[in-house]
């Protein structure tokens, strides 16, 4: 192994976001599909009720997120690139069983590799959103009241429920391959270590700029 | 110390925003004046600003009924013509029926899922006419004095119209303490009403389901309006009178969308404190929760078989009584069913109904035959979904004319046709539609039946209200039948299910597997690492 260093890559609202996003994805997923009747837990009524209130509190989440990816510029994590995206994959499908190295270094400035920067974005820009949306749409549908509130008559919720029933699966499948794909790190535990404590030991790269030179990481791990 | 600024500041910036949003979202706290004031508004008793016992007219001992009406008349000189154009009186009403036009349909010409119609058996049907002597066509409906005001207006609870007198009481010696009966007249009572809309179709709760005897002593757990041990509300209450024109329409002979009574009429239309729940009042009346069950307390009849009529034994006729005492089996009548605590059957309904008339042709493909049909479905605006009594049965019919036939039922002799006393189809078939002039080939048969009568009474107590999981839920869904609309919890996109299933699956599988062989070829390195 090279010279690695232990740096700060996850930051305290990142990580604060990270698992309250977490928590309240989960937790509108269990009472989301039980108000689908998937299964019996809280009792419609009152799945219907902290669905909507997870809904909101996920909605100011956002907000906050939006507001920090903006003010930070860690949104530039998120770019696209092709750039070792097939190694990526082959890393993922074969090399990972040969114990080859990661094709993408994980930095403080570059965290994501082209995968996840793909699957990240499309949850962003289009998972999410559709599911605020459609969720929106379903917790202030109305039917056309005798054609008095004319702007935000919606005939049937069929289309709004397939969509927003839709995107919770695909969010469900997300998880389970997201939590799957933490063990996939340096070590079993090293993502998860750093997505909980911030600090994780990476590779030192002399190309890019030290980790050092960043104003904001001067306190030390307490691990 | 320094430690622990950012944690505040966090603390501040982004856990108090959320706590404060998420208290304001808060249900605000119920609040329940309008409540309040209506049962101020109701607790406070109607009272006469006159005794009639007082009025020098009424002291006197009446024997003709025609005399009462006109003693009446003397003071109230206008309200005689008021009742004349009256469906009480009239027994019809002009109506615009889609694909009909304007009709004047009512009791007086309609069939109905019971006694099939009055034609023909005026004797007994019309002793619930609010009138004197309506036996046969010959009746005049433009004469006031034929009115019969005591059935509404006494006030004794004592008056009564005698069975198979057209509408008249009793006369001579036995007949009702008129002398007190006029000295106490008033606005109409529960017993008043009941009297006949009680005991509709033949006995106490047969046609209606939740208009029966119970509901003059009955606590609040029985109706929430009427009962005793709450505001005790009459029935006048709900259903006002404007110049003797009454709100309220019973869909077995009405069609039009107006003069109903309704609970939005008092409760307004967003009576909740959930807005949730004001939601769901754009498309669900507030009697599909708030009346979870009918016939509370007597049994009601949900299925009457005429084909099964006119059986003897011992060349007598005779009735079965089942094992809870309801007559299953009567041969005047034929085979019933009975229900006690029903649940009410959901359809849409947008306050508009047709009905089949006697003169319409029967449509063989398409059975039951609804007797009469109520307008509506989800994509309708006025629609509603509404809980309503489905009454089904068997009635004749001419299989050569495709007609319902209307029997001749009652006569006050024998051998004069009547199916109750003579049992025989074929004379009483022959005989009804003679009376109504309209042609029978003398082939008869049975066919299946099916009247709607929406259920508005007997409101239960909040708490017992339908609750969200009567109907969103996937089985056994109050609202299963309804299925023109997506309603959570119910439906479900079966291709939509199968697809996220399979996501779910197959993600699970692939990191599963992808696991398992990343386990094992580890071991086998580290197996291979020690061995060197």
């Amino acid at each position: 192994m090279s010279n690695t260093k232990l740096v700060l890559v996850y930051k305290g609202f990142e990580r604060f976001w990270h698992w309250t996003q977490a928590f309240l994805i989960i937790f509108l997923a269990v009472t989301g599909f039980e108000i689908h009747s998937s299964f019996s837990l809280f009792g419609f009524e009152t799945a219907v009720n902290l669905h909507n209130k997870a809904a909101w509190a996920l909605i100011i989440l956002i907000i906050f997120a939006i507001f920090w990816h903006i003010t930070s510029g860690e949104w530039k994590q998120y770019l696209p690139t092709t750039k070792n995206l097939k190694a990526q994959i082959e890393f993922y499908l074969t090399g990972i069983f040969r114990n080859t190295p990661h094709p993408t270094k994980k930095t403080v400035l570059s965290k994501l590799n082209p995968l996840q920067r793909l699957v990240y974005l499309g949850l962003k820009i289009l998972v999410i959103p559709v599911m605020v949306m459609s969720g929106l749409a379903y917790m202030f549908y109305r039917y056309p009241q005798a054609g008095i509130i004319k702007s935000a008559n919606m005939e049937d919720l069929e289309v709004i429920a397939i969509i927003h029933t839709f995107g919770a699966f695909v969010l469900v499948a997300f998880v389970i391959v997201h939590l799957y794909l933490i063990t996939t790190g340096h070590t079993i535990t090293s993502n998860l270590n750093a997505m909980i404590t911030g600090w994780e030991e990476l590779e030192e790269d002399e190309n890019e700029p030290s980790v050092n030179d960043e104003p904001v990481f001067v306190t030390e791990p307490k691990i | 110390m320094q430690n622990f600024k950012p944690i505040l500041t966090f603390l501040f910036a982004v856990i108090a925003p959320l706590v404060i949003i998420t208290l304001a979202l808060r249900e605000p706290e119920t609040d329940h004046e309008l409540l309040n004031q209506l049962r101020e508004k109701y607790t406070h008793q109607h009272k006469l600003g006159i005794d009639h016992s007082k009025l020098a007219i009424l002291q006197q001992d009446f024997t003709n009924p025609h005399a009462i009406t006109a003693a009446c008349l003397s003071c109230h000189t206008e309200r005689g013509q008021e009742v004349l154009k009256n469906a009480h009186w009239n027994w019809e009403r002009e109506a615009f029926i889609p694909g009909r036009g304007v009709t004047y349909l009512g009791k007086k010409n309609l069939i109905n899922n019971f006694c099939t119609g009055i034609a023909s058996n005026e004797g007994t049907c019309n002793r619930c006419h609010t009138g004197y002597g309506w036996q046969d066509e010959t009746f005049d409906f433009t004469n006031e004095y034929n009115i019969d005001c005591l059935i509404c207006h006494d006030n004794t609870n004592t008056y009564e119209k005698q069975k198979g007198a057209a509408g008249y009481p009793v006369m001579g010696a036995d007949s009702p303490d008129f002398r007190n009966i006029v000295g106490h007249v008033g606005r109409p009572g529960r017993y008043n009403c009941g009297y006949c809309h009680f005991h509709s179709a033949g006995g106490n709760n047969v046609k209606h389901g939740d208009l029966e005897m119970a509901l003059l002593t009955a606590d609040r757990t029985i109706d929430v309006h009427m009962g005793v041990d709450g505001l005790d509300m009459s029935c006048v209450e709900c259903h006002p009178a404007e110049n003797h024109q009454m709100l309220g329409r019973y869909y077995g002979v009405s069609s039009s969308n107006t003069q109903r009574a309704t609970c939005e009429q008092c409760h307004g239309s967003v009576p909740h404190t959930n807005s949730k729940l004001n939601e769901h009042v754009v498309k669900v009346d507030c009697r599909t929760c708030h009346i979870p069950t009918y016939a509370k307390v007597n049994p009601t009849k949900t299925y009457w078989d005429w084909s099964t009529a006119t059986k003897r034994q011992d060349g007598k006729p005779y009735e079965l009584v089942d094992s809870v005492g309801n007559v299953s089996y009567a041969s005047i009548k034929g085979n019933f069913h009975w229900q006690k605590m029903a649940k009410p059957e959901y359809y849409w309904f947008n306050g508009t109904a047709d009905h089949h008339l006697i003169s319409d042709k029967i449509d063989l493909n398409n059975l039951p035959m609804k007797i009469n049909t109520m307008f509506g479905d989800y994509h309708d605006k006025q629609s509603k979904i509404v809980p309503m009594k489905v009454h089904r049965g068997k009635q004749p019919y001419d299989t050569e004319n495709l007609t319902i036939i209307q029997p001749k039922l009652w006569d006050k002799e024998a051998n004069q046709g009547a199916l109750w006393i003579d049992l025989d189809w074929e004379k009483a078939l022959e005989k009804g539609m003679e009376y109504l002039d309209m042609p029978y080939s003398g082939k008869h048969g049975f066919i299946e039946t099916e009247m709607y009568l929406p259920i508005s009474h007997m409101v239960s107590t909040s708490d017992q209200a339908l609750s969200c999981v009567d109907c969103h839920t996937r089985n056994e869904s109050r609202l299963a039948n309804l299925t023109d609309f997506y309603m959570p919890g119910r439906d479900q996109n079966s291709t939509l299910d199968t697809i996220g299933k399979w996501l779910i699956l197959l993600s699970l599988a692939g990191v599963l597997l992808h696991g398992i062989v990343r386990v094992f070829i580890s071991r086998k390195n580290k197996i291979a690492e020690t061995h060197k």
